[in-house]
């Protein structure tokens, strides 16, 4: 790829817009289409164009296998940990309206958290399958 | 808090320890760590089953929002007597862990196997705590796919394709389950199992409730490896490592039979599967299953195929007491339910510390092992007893009762053919015995030790436990009578 200088200069300034999509995806999904999951695969398409241009080497400078695997990590322990904190506010599991004074506003909170937590690990994830595959040849 | 909360700790605990797990530097922590929970969880679900032993039921909303709308975890005897089978296997599982872990799996793989183990945990144990058919199928798929990795982990590299049909074969039942699911939602437009069951009455023959309860069993059935859909099994549990075989054969197809309680008897009814041929189809499969699955251990010559044969017989016997649809019927598959737990929990674990010292369970490496691993075999010959229903071993106590629910309908087929069952087990159980004590030993096998105690601990607890199971009924058989009759399974008259 070295030599296919529009593709490197495209993929660098598709790059952020790609991501700021990625994020407006995830923080609207609370108002319109969209939410984790999406955000997400989204974010990850960011990070798989630039390998395919910048190879696997490069990428992996970024973000290693125990980078991603700590994020994977982080964001099913995120979901999990919001519906422990209602716990210990003294309401059931993943009971959203005892995260703020107001039930509504709680319950916005609350999706915000989880949706965060399915965002990091779905992104996470989606790389590390990325490069499990692409690294086949290298192992 | 704890105890308002505790049907729901039990599957959040796993949950929140498996992402843990996988952060760990490998070595022996991830593996402390996994003990801890998994003990943890033994002792909830203890609590939870002193709760509900006296025929309440626990209900919990999840984030507060009322069934049949929200999730509801709805816990009586059934559940919690399953969750703690699990629980309890898992919690001795994992000493046993330690050391055949260190040999099967890759250091570098260590932090991720618990992890993988712990979701495994979770899918399972949330399978046993819900009462929402969609959670219950997303805890099918989560326990699956990590059993799928689970198996993948094996030495050999056959462990891999062993693994791709199992994921090939699970994936149709849970596709199959989903679309029963959604069927049956189509019809009534609820997912809540209390709910469904009430609204499913009026209309028990719609073809579209017939059709989703067909969807529904065939993709139950192939999980529960019910003869004839049993092939993925015997690859997939001797190609696992020792661990994963020993804990998937003492549960996972537990978790099936009673998914299958739940769905047949507790979301549609008794008497749907009265007028509709399920409970001939039942014991038309079960009879097969027992025998020519254990006319299939006979002819095995590998302890590790041999034993799983004899699961899909065993599963087989339990699908016999669904068939015979009444409340000694699923006393009687309850019951074993427990048993085969323990019995195939020691055997497996026995036939893993054979693979630990021999490095592999083909008859023809085992000769004569008996005399250098005693403490191995005697394992294997008494949870052999067990397994074959000698009295005075827990395996007797789930024989008597099929026997039991048999004569009280006069089918004296069935009775004939678990006497039959149990005279092959005869068969197929000496043949361990022969190899491992009457011929002689081979030269490779001279230097053999016992296996380490580590082993041998947990190993025989469990030999231990199905001699004690075997005299002291009361847990056993009044939790699941107890569970029997909360499922709202009549009892039979004529």
């Amino acid at each position: 790829m070295k030599h296919n200088l529009i593709l490197r200069v495209i993929a660098k300034y598709l790059f952020p817009v790609i991501a700021l999509f990625a994020f407006y995806v995830q923080f609207h999904g609370d108002y319109g289409p969209g939410g984790g999951f999406q955000a997400g695969v989204i974010l990850s398409v960011a990070f798989i164009l630039y390998t395919l241009v910048f190879g696997l080497d490069t990428a992996e400078q970024v973000l290693s296998p125990g980078v991603l695997r700590i994020l994977a990590c982080t964001g099913v322990l995120l979901y999990a940990g919001t519906g422990v904190v209602t716990m210990l506010f003294g309401g059931n599991f993943l009971d959203y309206d005892l995260l703020a004074l107001n039930p509504i506003e709680g319950q916005h909170i609350g999706i915000m958290l989880i949706e965060l937590g399915v965002g990091v690990t779905v992104s996470a994830i989606m790389l590390v399958i990325f490069f499990a595959f692409a690294g086949r040849e290298r192992s | 808090m704890i105890e308002q909360n505790l049907s729901l700790l039990l599957v959040v605990i796993p949950l929140l320890a498996a992402p843990v797990t996988a952060m760990l530097p490998a070595g022996r922590l991830p593996w402390l760590l996994t003990l801890i929970v998994s003990w943890t969880c033994l002792v909830i679900a203890g609590w939870q089953l002193s709760v509900v032993i006296d025929g309440s039921v626990i209900s919990y909303e999840l984030g507060g929002w009322a069934p049949p709308w929200g999730i509801e975890y709805r816990i009586d005897a059934m559940n919690a007597f399953v969750a703690l089978i699990l629980s309890g296997i898992a919690a001795i599982t994992l000493p046993y862990a330690l050391r055949t872990v260190e040999k099967d799996i890759p250091r570098h793989q260590t932090s991720l196997f618990y992890a993988v183990f712990l979701l495994c945990l979770v899918g399972l144990l949330g399978i046993a705590q819900t009462g929402d058919v969609f959670n219950l199928f997303v805890f099918l798929e989560i326990s699956s796919l990590s059993s799928y990795v689970l198996i993948a982990m094996g030495e050999q590299r056959r462990a891999l394709t062993s693994a791709f049909q199992y994921l090939i074969m699970g994936t149709i039942g849970a596709t199959f389950l989903l679309i029963g699911i959604g069927l049956v939602y189509a019809e009534t437009g609820t997912l809540n199992m209390v709910d469904l069951n009430l609204r499913l009455q009026p209309i028990l023959d719609h073809r579209t409730v017939h059709t989703g309860f067909a969807f529904i069993v065939v993709g139950i059935a192939l999980k529960l490896a019910l003869f004839p859909l049993h092939l993925w099994l015997p690859n997939a549990y001797k190609y696992a490592p020792s661990v994963v075989s020993v804990f998937l054969a003492a549960t996972a197809t537990k978790v099936a039979v009673y998914i299958m309680l739940r769905m047949v008897f507790g979301v549609f009814s008794n008497d749907f599967v009265r007028i509709t041929p399920t409970d001939q189809m039942f014991l038309l499969l079960g009879i097969f299953g027992v025998i020519l699955a254990s006319v299939t251990a006979i002819y095995q010559t590998d302890v590790k195929r041999l034993l799983a044969y004899s699961s899909v017989a065993q599963v087989s016997y339990m699908v016999l007491g669904m068939g015979l649809a009444s409340v000694l019927g699923i006393t009687a598959t309850l019951v074993h339910v427990f048993n085969h737990a323990l019995i195939k929990g020691a055997l497996f674990m026995a036939c893993g510390a054979l693979v630990y010292r021999v490095g592999s369970s083909q008859f023809e490496n085992l000769n004569g092992l008996g005399r250098q691993m005693p403490w191995t075999f005697s394992a294997i010959f008494i949870a052999g007893l067990s397994l074959i229903g000698i009295p005075g071993t827990a395996g007797f106590i789930s024989k008597w009762y099929f026997m039991l629910a048999a004569l009280e309908q006069q089918s004296w087929l069935i009775a004939l053919v678990i006497l039959l069952g149990s005279l092959l087990a005869v068969v197929y159980m000496w043949k361990i015995v022969e190899v491992m004590f009457l011929r002689p030993a081979s030269d490779n096998v001279a230097s053999v030790k016992e296996a380490p105690v580590s082993l041998l601990i947990p190993m025989w607890v469990l030999v231990i436990a199905n001699i004690y199971f075997g005299f002291y009924t009361e847990l056993t058989v009044n939790v699941a009578d107890s569970a029997a009759r909360l499922l709202g399974v009549a009892a039979y008259h004529e």
